[in-house]
């Protein structure tokens, strides 16, 4: 790692106000993905804004129709809460698959988002489930979150709050996941509520995505069979030694169809 | 430049100055020496580093010193009591669950995380194995690791 | 059997400070003053060095020292040196171009080492060389095993033309192409067997430093053999006298070959140390080890397989192409040539064979030793040929090796190959095998998985390994340029109790737990009054150290000899205090007495008479009870046994799971079965790593490693892997005292090809054929998705 400043917030304020004196500062929430890169000095920040003292960042709570996490939420947390097991067990099961078990105690929602790695899994929930991104200056759609490779609609000093996933009738997550690394190969999150349905997709291109096609073709009937022959195009999809676009492609659908069935039970 | 902390380690209260930039791990290995904490990988694959923060399981190689700060650090020089070793550490010599011992430290602190997750559970092997996957061996091919986690878990619920 | 003696499974006496977090691993070492190194390494794969500045890394805050290859010209220092000459086909040497520690001119793989800077931290020697200015004029690599000697290749190395390092060959063409010109049938096949990182656990270090009124070095390094580094280092490298330079290897996190070698790193420290007069400290972080930690593997053969009617083998046609990577690497020449074709029989009665090697140099990380080591490349090369010839005379694998076994009779058994099998029962290994995975209830499972969608296959691997590598004479006359043997001293203290000093050195195979059982069987000496002594020049004898699963065979033998002179010795000295002629005295079970009578001595007692000789025969015998021995084996020891696996392949994914693996296996006699056993799977998982996850892959045009982190170099996990059956079947060896063969690459030698067939049965019925490793999901969906395309 090169030399940083490490500044540690104790409100959002005092983060932001870090941030806008630092040079390049970058926030620090679990620090799974920002640790790694600084370790491979990848990056270079002047300061590191730890948020791990800022207050009323952590926790999950259920309502009627949403599963509202906050965004420092460790992934273990969200993985094991009875009550997101119950409302969207699909949800559940991907925060488990995230990393490693050590990863996921320490890793957190916002993080993980904010850092959009093309091949985290989180974003398949995103666009797969609808959900909004809060952050401490207004409200994000999920569809319009991820913009691009590791870019979002975050402004540059812009914090996650916390994330709100509306809870489907139905929902199932299959990740077909690198061998060496366990991140997203195809990761897979469809879901049905009141008649709408999302496939959202990560680890297959730039960032997540929604495929149209399969959402139709599983709104008319909600079955393994009504994807299994869509293909999508391998095009703009992702490439490297693990997997070529057209194997993506073709996991997208296998992941897709095996999701639906997931979620029908 | 350089920060302050306090934590406790291995029940010790403990005041920390080191550079912003200096891991949990290296303060451990090279401050402390508590070199039973090792380090194997640096993309955080290996888990090697494993120790427990506040009782939970995490990569001391991907958590800088700093954070540390007001929490209760166990590494594996931690775990005997008065002499004693911790059940999980008797299984893996029961067991013959470590060859080179280098991914032992990391893989003991991980596997007891797993039993504690697990309390009152009967542990399968399915369930061990997927929970293992943050530690990686080289030398046992995890055949007698998986077994060694199994028999503490039997040890460690009946506590 | 004593108690703890030969056959005991008891625990580890290592394990307690592993478990506590206090063993020694060489990075736990510090050395008041140290001073951290941290190595500039070539970003290129292959480009001319036109300028190294280094005064910028100077100017850095911490920064003590900089130094360059120039700076070790300018002190003599000489280059890495190769233990090992091949004489090629036409009787010439192979072409050995200089490998200097610190690269001047020319870097050859990325990675290569050009400057090393020491800083008062470890993050600011990083951060200090990070400031090392370095000009290249890029050039074109050469990467590619089986094209590396085309004409107009880029060339490595000036010494070595069209990139060759040696053309060899083993064994006779005359009967071997008569035999295929009268063979019924001709199974071939053309296979890759891959590259792989060893991936140790514990990343390579180095510690050293230089007493400057002594003139004294040492070197704490993660090594394999503390002795070999410390003759390699000093009498080649830095001129250094034995006698002034002591090499430590503390604790070791895992060797499986990497360990071997004298790195360049070990030069580096010691000779920086006496530099700057500090200690000087150095350990890879993993993406260091990626790039210079030697690796394993890598051929591309073509071999051919002649058969009678009765699919009897009549000749085996292999040729190979091996790549060494861009220098040579300790031992790199011995690996494709004597530790692989001399294998190529394998447990088969085959008549003829020959095969030719060439070695090319390429544009990569060097190429040595990996657990196995050249047998692993041969068992995968026959076993799969095995297979292809059992489906080209339409026979079952099972059987085509039954009628083609080594018989049990036939001991000692000449191969075509050199090598003089010395004992074995290859069908009893076989059957066993077959009976304990079921093999004949398969094709139920088989059915039962594709009802589940899934295909599933059965792939058997009968090995056959050569190991502690013998004699040194003739071994010596192969191109070694050391010897073989191994070394003990057994140390009675004068209470009784006993330490014993081995030139072996673990790295995880429990030497102190498996060497002090030896101390309980022969001498009667409790388990706990043993102390296993390993891993420090200044300590032990000269030994040759840990590798080729030679420990127990050429390591234990050597104790075994010394407690032989302990009891001759013993014998005598019980004589005389029991007033018996020597000839009546027996001993058995830590026990002197005169044959006959009750008249006893323990060996304790005896011990202690030996050190205070009160009453002792001291006009014919020295006082003391001290004896060394180096044991100098007849021959290589020669496991073998059959692995069994199966394996089911999701055809959507084309994810391969290891649902079943069986091994049985002849070790000879076994000392500890809890350690071998632990030693069979980890060798089983090395197999099935290489088969279904691992490989070092290189992009072919820039020369860049792509594999270069765990996070895409694939190491098997946990849930990668099934749990093991094994058991052992048991033909002694016949010529070291002990019985015993070797077991701690056994696994990985016979693993993949085991994986491989399993692969190859279960795509069989999908009209697919061989296919390389890995056999990962994207390769086999991409042989399945081009099998449908063409049927489509």
């Amino acid at each position: 790692m090169y030399e940083f400043n490490y500044r540690k917030a104790a409100s959002l304020d005092e983060a932001k106000d870090l941030f806008s004196k630092g040079e390049d500062a970058k926030y620090m929430s679990g620090g799974m993905t920002l640790l790694p890169t600084l370790k491979q000095r990848l990056a270079r920040p002047s300061d590191v804004i730890d948020l791990a003292a800022v207050p009323d960042m952590s926790g999950i709570a259920v309502t009627g129709d949403t599963v509202s996490i906050k965004a420092r939420t460790p992934h273990a947390v969200v993985a094991a809460n009875a009550e997101v097991k119950k409302a969207i067990p699909a949800l559940a099961k991907l925060a488990g698959g995230i990393g490693d078990p050590m990863v996921r105690n320490r890793g957190t929602i916002g993080g993980s988002l904010a850092n959009n790695d093309p091949a985290a899994d989180y974003p398949a929930a995103i666009v797969g489930l609808g959900a909004t991104i809060h952050t401490d200056r207004r409200t994000i759609a999920g569809d319009d979150f991820f913009q691009g490779l590791f870019e979002t609609a975050l402004e540059e000093d812009e914090l996650i709050i916390q994330v709100d996933f509306p809870i489907p009738d139905k929902a199932g997550y299959m990740k077909f996941p690198n061998p060496a690394s366990r991140y997203c190969i195809v990761g897979v999150m469809v879901s049905s509520k009141g008649g709408n349905v999302r496939v959202g997709v990560t680890g297959a291109g730039a960032c997540a995505f929604r495929v149209k096609e399969m959402e139709d073709a599983l709104k008319a009937n909600f079955a393994a069979e009504a994807v299994e022959k869509i293909s999508i195009p391998d095009g703009d999809l992702n490439s490297d030694i693990h997997a070529s676009a057209e194997y993506r492609a073709h996991l997208v659908t296998v992941m897709a169809k095996r999701a639906v069935a997931e979620a029908n039970g | 430049m350089t920060v302050s902390f306090s934590m406790t380690v291995n029940g010790k209260p403990v005041k920390g100055e080191c550079e912003d930039r200096t891991l949990l791990v290296q303060y451990l290995r090279e401050h402390m020496g508590l070199t039973g904490t090792h380090v194997g990988c640096d993309t955080t694959q290996c888990g090697c580093c494993t120790v427990h923060i506040d009782g939970i399981p995490m990569k001391s190689c991907t958590m800088l010193a700093v954070s540390a700060d007001g929490c209760e650090v166990t590494t594996i020089e931690g775990l005997a009591k008065d002499g004693q070793l911790h059940p999980m550490q008797d299984a893996f010599r029961e067991n013959h669950g470590l060859q080179c011992g280098f991914c032992t430290p990391g893989m003991v602190m991980s596997a007891i995380g797993i039993v504690d997750r697990h309390r009152g559970e009967k542990l399968d092997e399915k369930t061990v194995r997927h929970e293992l996957e943050g530690n990686i061996c080289r030398c046992t091919g995890y055949h007698n690791i998986v077994k060694a986690v199994l028999a503490a878990s039997e040890v460690m619920n009946k506590a | 059997m004593a108690d703890g003696g030969i056959g005991a499974a008891i625990t580890r006496k290592e394990d307690r400070r592993f478990l506590a977090g206090r063993g020694t691993y060489t990075d736990d070492i510090n050395r008041p003053g140290q001073v951290y190194a941290a190595i500039v390494r070539s970003p290129h794969a292959h480009a001319r060095v036109k300028s190294v500045d280094v005064s910028q890394a100077l100017a850095f805050p911490g920064a003590v020292a900089a130094f360059t290859g120039a700076d070790m010209a300018a002190d003599g220092v000489g280059g890495l040196p190769c233990g090992w000459g091949i004489t090629q086909i036409d009787g010439s040497p192979m072409a050995e171009p200089p490998h200097p520690v610190l690269q001047a001119e020319r870097v050859r793989h990325v990675g290569d080492p050009i400057a090393v800077v020491l800083a008062e931290t470890r993050n600011g020697a990083r951060d200090a060389a990070e400031k090392v200015a370095v000009e290249y004029e890029v050039l074109d690599p050469v990467i590619d095993t089986a094209r590396a000697d085309a004409d107009g290749a880029p060339r490595v190395h000036d010494e070595a033309r069209n990139n060759i390092c040696f053309d060899w060959q083993i064994g006779d063409a005359g009967p071997v192409d008569a035999a295929f010109a009268k063979a019924d049938k001709v199974a071939t096949l053309n296979l890759i067997n891959t590259r792989m990182a060893t991936c140790a656990m514990e990343p390579r270090a180095a510690v050293a430093e230089y007493e400057s009124g002594t003139g004294h070095y040492t070197l704490y390094t993660s090594s394999q053999n503390p002795h070999v580094i410390r003759l390699l280092l000093g009498a080649f490298v830095l001129n250094i006298p034995e006698h002034k330079l002591r090499v430590v290897s503390p604790d070791v996190g895992g060797g499986f070959g990497s360990k071997i070698f004298h790195y360049a790193e070990e030069a580096i420290v010691t000779w920086a140390a006496a530099k700057v007069g500090r200690p000087v400290k150095w350990t890879a972080e993993r993406a260091e080890s990626f790039v210079s930690d030697a690796q394993g593997r890598d051929h591309v053969s073509k071999a051919e397989l002649a058969m009678d009617g009765d699919g009897r083998f009549l000749a085996l046609r292999v040729s190979t192409h091996a790549n060494l990577g861009a220098y040579l690497s300790s031992f790199a020449p011995l690996v494709p040539t004597y530790l692989y074709a001399t294998l190529l029989a394998g447990q088969y009665a085959t008549p003829a064979i020959h095969a030719t090697v060439r070695a090319v140099f390429t544009n990569t990380v060097p190429v040595d030793a990996l657990r196995g080591a050249g047998r692993p490349e041969a068992t995968y090369l026959i076993e799969r040929l095995v297979d292809e010839a059992a489906s080209v005379a339409g026979l079952d694998p099972a059987e085509i090796r039954r009628r083609n076994l080594v018989p049990p009779d036939a001991f000692p058994y000449q191969t075509p190959v050199a090598l003089a099998y010395d004992s074995g029962n290859y069908a009893e290994t076989l059957d066993a095998a077959l009976k304990d995975g079921d093999y004949a209830g398969f094709e139920t499972r088989r059915a039962d998985a594709k009802a589940r969608g899934k295909l599933r296959g059965i792939g058997l691997a009968a090995y056959i390994e050569a190991c502690g590598a013998a004699p040194s004479a003739i071994a010596g006359q192969l191109g070694a340029r050391a010897g073989l043997y191994e070394s003990a001293e057994v140390r009675f203290h004068p209470t009784g109790t006993v330490t014993v000093f081995t030139g072996s050195q673990s790295q995880g195979q429990g030497h102190e737990t498996t060497f002090a059982q030896l101390i309980t069987e022969r001498l009667g000496v409790p388990v706990e009054n043993v102390e296993v002594i390993h891993g420090d020049t200044d300590r032990i004898p000269f030994g040759m150290g840990t590798y080729g699963s030679r420990s127990l065979a050429v390591g234990g033998s050597a104790i075994a000899r010394a407690t032989d002179k302990i009891v001759a010795k013993g014998k005598k000295i019980a004589a005389h205090i029991l007033e018996a002629s020597e000839d009546d005295i027996e001993f058995s079970a830590g026990t002197f007495s005169v044959a006959g009578t009750d008249r006893t001595l323990s060996i304790g007692e005896v011990a202690g008479a030996a050190y205070v000789p009160h009453n002792y025969p001291l006009d014919e015998l020295e006082p003391g009870l001290d004896e060394s021995a180096f044991y100098d084996p007849a021959n290589f020891t020669f496991p073998a046994g059959c692995q069994l696996c199966e394996v089911e392949i999701d055809p959507e994914t084309g994810t391969v799971e290891v649902v079943d693996f069986t091994a049985i296996d002849d070790f000879g006699r076994i000392v500890n079965p809890m350690i071998v056993d632990g030693q069979v799977h980890g060798g089983i998982a090395h197999g099935i790593g290489q088969a279904l996850f691992e490989n070092c892959v290189y992009d072919g045009a820039s020369g860049q490693l792509l594999t270069g982190s765990l996070n895409d170099y694939c190491m098997p996990r946990a849930d990668n892997l099934p749990s093991f059956r094994t058991d052992t079947r048991e033909t002694l060896c016949p010529h070291n005292p002990l019985g015993v063969k070797g077991c701690g690459e056994a696994g990985t030698i016979g693993g993949a090809a085991a994986v491989m067939n399993a692969v190859a049965d279960a795509l069989k019925p999908l009209g697919i054929g061989h296919i390389d490793m890995p056999a990962s999901p994207y390769h086999v969906w991409q042989a399945i998705h081009q099998s449908r395309n063409k049927t489509a």
